[in-house]
């Protein structure tokens, strides 16, 4: 996950989450695609919907709603996969639907304040405010490691 | 006007660094691996100076200074030696082998070049 | 991507060498510790430390060039046989190459050089070179000319703002023609330093009758006037000093010079310009002369830049080529796609009706063949000898043995059988762990081998072979072998067996691949530091290997690894488990059958088994072991697999369907997420699904502790 400190300014993914925003840094995104069935993972905890064929690669798949500890709702309209690499590994990215791409100004970045979304801490790296809007800028690294205690 | 070169060395590492220091320099170098290869490609080229390690395996620097003295056609040919030691023992050595002269190693680039000219002008 | 800096790649290419370089260092210092102590491979070694230091220096490793070249002075004076080899020599030496292979490492990863070790081993180098350290010279590399004889003695010679003027004369000698030499290069290099005059004194050349061709007549007197230092007019003379006569004399600056000749010598028509040097007088010199006034003449020597030389003959024996490893990985991807896409294609076309004798069914199959050689071909690229890890397991068992006092000798066999490059790097660390515990358990003290009668040396011995298409390496001490009771009770301490368990000798010995026999606190990695040999099995499974034991009492344990070929491909079974598609490696599967009333058995809620020609296999359930569904009603009807565990036991899974058996190509599953249990890898099917790769050993194990069972090697007797 880049993260500059010589670049003023940052370009980020923002994609719609149970109705909120929530953003990436685009130098992380490898592509974008529709949902197709997981093969589940066994014992897996249940935020991992398994693996996608990605072109010949075994991608796993997390729905980030659930891992980020929103409410599940019934209905899910969960439809868009966002595939991210972070540190040589990939994994895809379940969500509702992607917005938009944005450039903020690195100085427009706030920290997020200790927030707990549900068992999420450190999840969120940053906020920002945009047209009144907040968006919330997600830590890849603390996203994608999936620690013992994760497990089901 | 661009000078052939014979690079003899076992070290692919030292090949590469001759190669490297010399290629920009306009030289065309050849390399070959120790003195018994040293003598294969010689009769393929015809270098203007050849530089060659004295440690190698199967036939080593002197050996191949000697044979590159033996034909003819490379009697006066200048030969430069590498050496890792700037020891008087080992260049009276090397020059009573029939070395024109000598590098010491590690080689600055610009030395080496500016002894290539030296013994070739 | 930007240009790579050619240093860089020069670097990481010295760095491959190096490897090279210990290894035969390696060869070198084990043929000499086997008796043989022949010159060449002296020399060997010698070179293999000579061109460390060499290409260190060129990439200014100072810590590494200081210890390779007191290294190398000790190996100097054993090659020149002013020093006579012993045992305690070599042992030192074989310490002198760890240590060298460390700072080789260290180097190229950058990292901070202790000294402690070093310095050790170094006095003790030293002491047997005889050398006081300070006796080691700075390594000269300039060109500094050797002593000459000038007689010449200015104030400040270094004015080198001012512009002086010198007289040079030079007067060759045949000798210097002999070494390659020659008159025009010196006079070129003279007249670059600034402003000459040259005149050539060709009065002593005789007449053409009296000639000898060999001998040079002629003399030179430069007029040079440069602001360049003395000491760079003598470096001029620095390689012909000795096989000439010279002199560089001050004159006065206030003679003025100009282009004309001196009046008392004939003026020639020399020019300062180098391109324009013509010596008359060389026309009257036959043959060898004109040769060595080659360089002089414009002979444009046609090569262009970057012509690589064609080799008229095989350089070495084996010729060799440099490869990425990123461009074998990226073939052996494209392979893997071809075969998913041939199953894809196979599969499509088997909905059809095409006949199997029909041209494109033919085709097909040919098709299929080619791929799988080509599989075969480009599986082999990335084997290598097992030879480099065998010569790390010698270090090991070098350090493991001082550590413990015992004196212990590794043998290997089989160093050049050839194995998967990524198998080999995942191997050794089990190996590792392993040859420490022979060393330190398998093998008995000294006293307590003499006593038994054995010889007091205690021998390991490493080997790999091809064996039906997998490789088999195998470790075999010549140890006291496993104590048994002990192992027993140990189980029974620890509540991995039940007290009054009766257990075959080689039950025994598989509890040794129990996780939690391991009497260390934590099992984290595998450096030998008390874990368990189920952490080893588990790193051998992964490899889609497996491993046994065979203990004989007083006489020593053998571990044998058995490993495929390539990690890249799986002959497997194809089967359904409640509605999801999974493959388990065939060479794991023994038997199927239907479950019936009357070979089902439930010896207690939750655990059934099915008779087997008189035996009693336990049952697992596929799909509630993964999770896919909750426990079945009844299990009547269903289809069974039995499979071979590690163990030597027989496991029986049941599952839904059976499709079929095929190669599967293996794509492994990402370490940086979840790792699944009982989950091997998985593996891309003809229509572009997923399908899972089992690993059932890991599944039952896995199973047998969830239930609550402990896990009693299962073999009951009805």
């Amino acid at each position: 996950m880049s993260d500059s400190d010589t670049s003023t300014s940052v370009e980020l993914l923002t994609f719609k989450l149970g109705g909120q925003e929530y953003s990436l840094d685009i130098m992380c995104v490898i592509e974008i695609r529709g949902w197709t069935r997981a093969t589940p993972l066994p014992h897996a905890p249940s935020f991992m919907k398994g693996v996608i064929n990605l072109r010949g690669t075994v991608l796993p798949v997390m729905d980030l709603a659930e891992r980020l500890g929103l409410p599940v709702t019934k209905h899910t309209n969960r439809n868009v996969i966002i595939v991210v690499k972070h540190e040589n590994s990939m994994t895809g990215l379940l969500v509702d639907a992607v917005s938009d791409i944005i450039t903020i100004a690195q100085d427009d970045l706030q920290p997020s304040p200790d927030v707990t979304s549900g068992s999420g801490q450190g999840f969120i790296k940053s906020l920002t405010l945009r047209d009144d809007q907040m968006i919330r800028i997600l830590d890849l690294a603390h996203v994608v490691k999936i620690l013992e205690s994760d497990a089901a | 006007m661009s000078l052939e070169i014979l690079a003899v060395d076992d070290s692919r590492t030292m090949r590469d660094m001759i190669r490297l220091a010399l290629e920009p320099e306009g030289f065309t170098v050849h390399t070959a691996d120790d003195g018994v290869h040293g003598t294969e490609v010689l009769s393929s080229i015809n270098p203007d100076v050849i530089i060659t390690d004295i440690n190698m395996p199967r036939m080593d620097g002197f050996g191949f200074i000697d044979a590159v003295r033996d034909q003819n056609h490379h009697r006066a040919t200048p030969i430069l030696v590498l050496t890792t030691e700037a020891a008087p023992e080992l260049k009276m050595r090397a020059r009573k082998a029939g070395a024109s002269g000598w590098i010491v190693k590690p080689f600055d680039p610009v030395k080496l070049v500016k002894a290539l000219h030296m013994v070739s002008g | 991507m930007t240009n790579p800096d050619p240093m860089a790649e020069i670097r990481a290419s010295f760095f491959i060498e190096c490897e090279e370089l210990l290894e035969a260092m390696q060869d070198g210092l084990q043929t000499m510790d086997d008796g043989q102590q022949d010159s060449e491979t002296i020399n060997v070694v010698f070179r293999a430390v000579h061109s460390i230091k060499g290409g260190a220096g060129a990439f200014g490793l100072e810590p590494l060039v200081r210890f390779a070249h007191r290294y190398e002075t000790v190996m100097d004076q054993v090659r020149s046989e002013t020093l006579a080899i012993t045992s305690d020599l070599l042992k030192l030496f074989f310490r002198a190459a760890d240590h060298l292979s460390d700072l080789v490492r260290l180097c190229r990863d950058d990292m901070d050089i202790p000294q402690a070790e070093g310095d050790a081993i170094l006095a003790e180098l030293d002491l047997h070179a005889g050398a006081t350290p300070a006796e080691e010279e700075d390594e000269d590399i300039d060109f500094q000319p050797l002593g000459l004889s000038l007689d010449l003695d200015f104030g400040d010679d270094d004015d080198t703002t001012g512009t002086s003027s010198y007289r040079i004369t030079f007067a060759p000698a045949t000798e210097m023609f002999e070494t390659g030499n020659d008159a025009v290069p010196i006079l070129r290099a003279l007249a670059d330093l600034g402003d000459c005059t040259t005149t050539c004194d060709a009065e002593r050349v005789p007449a053409l009758a009296s000639l000898a061709p060999e001998t040079p007549y002629l003399s030179w007197t430069v007029m040079l006037s440069t602001t360049a230092a003395i000491d760079e007019i003598t470096s001029v003379f620095e390689f012909v000093d000795g096989l000439c006569t010279f002199a560089i004399e001050p004159v006065d600056n206030e003679v003025g010079f100009s282009d004309e000749a001196f009046p008392d010598l004939p003026p020639l028509d020399l020019l300062p310009e180098p391109e324009e040097v013509e010596l008359p007088p060389l026309d009257m010199l036959p043959e060898p002369a004109e040769q060595i006034s080659a360089p002089v003449e414009d002979t444009p020597v046609v090569a262009p830049k970057n012509e690589k030389p064609a080799r008229t003959a095989p350089a070495s024996p084996n010729a060799v080529v440099r490869v990425d490893l990123d461009r074998i990985e990226r073939l052996v991807n494209l392979v893997g796609e071809l075969v998913i896409n041939q199953a894809m294609l196979a599969q499509s076309l088997e909905s059809t009706t095409l006949s199997p004798h029909s041209d494109a069914m033919r085709g097909l199959g040919e098709f299929q063949r080619l791929t799988r050689d080509i599989q075969d071909s480009v599986m082999m690229i990335r084997a290598q000898p097992v030879k480099s890890m065998f010569q790390r397991m010698s270090r090991i068992v070098r350090e493991a043995s001082a550590a413990v006092g015992k004196d212990v000798r590794l043998v290997t066999d089989g160093e050049n059988t050839e194995v998967d490059k990524t198998v080999i790097e995942r191997l050794a660390d089990p190996l590792t762990h392993m040859i420490r515990n022979a060393v330190d358990h398998g093998l008995e003290d000294t006293d307590a081998r003499i006593a038994a009668g054995k010889p007091s040396q205690g021998q390991v011995r490493l080997s790999a072979a091809h064996r039906s298409g997998r490789v088999v390496i195998e470790i075999k001490d010549d140890g006291g072998g496993i104590n048994r009771p002990r192992v027993k009770q140990i189980a029974i301490d620890k509540g991995l067996i039940p007290a009054d368990s009766t257990l075959s000798d080689s039950e025994i010995d598989n509890l040794l691949f129990l996780p939690g026999f391991s009497t260390a606190a934590t099992v984290s990695d595998l450096s030998g530091r008390g874990v368990g040999m189920d952490v080893v099995r588990t790193a051998i499974q992964a490899l889609s290997g497996r491993i046994s034991i065979s203990s004989t009492k007083g006489e020593g344990t053998t571990f044998s690894i058995s490993l495929p070929l390539t990690l890249a491909v799986l002959d497997g079974m194809v089967i359904k488990v409640a509605d999801e598609t999974l493959v388990i490696p065939l060479n794991v599967v023994t038997e199927t059958l239907t479950l019936r009333a009357d070979n089902l058995d439930e010896i207690q809620p939750g655990l059934a088994v099915v008779r087997v020609r008189g035996s009693m296999v336990p049952l697992f359930d596929l799909g509630r072991h993964l999770g896919y569904r909750k426990q079945k009603e009844t299990y009547v009807d269903d289809i069974v697999l039995l499979i071979s565990k590690e163990d030597g036991n027989q496991a029986a899974l049941i599952v839904d369907e059976i499709q079929d058996q095929r190669q599967v190509v293996i794509k492994g599953l990402d370490d940086n997420f979840y790792r699944a249990p009982g989950i091997a890898a998985a593996t891309i099917l003809g229509d572009g699904q997923i399908a899972l790769i089992l690993d059932p050993s890991d599944i039952v194990t896995q199973a047998a502790q969830d239930a609550g069972h402990p896990n009693v090697p299962q073999k009951l007797e009805a």
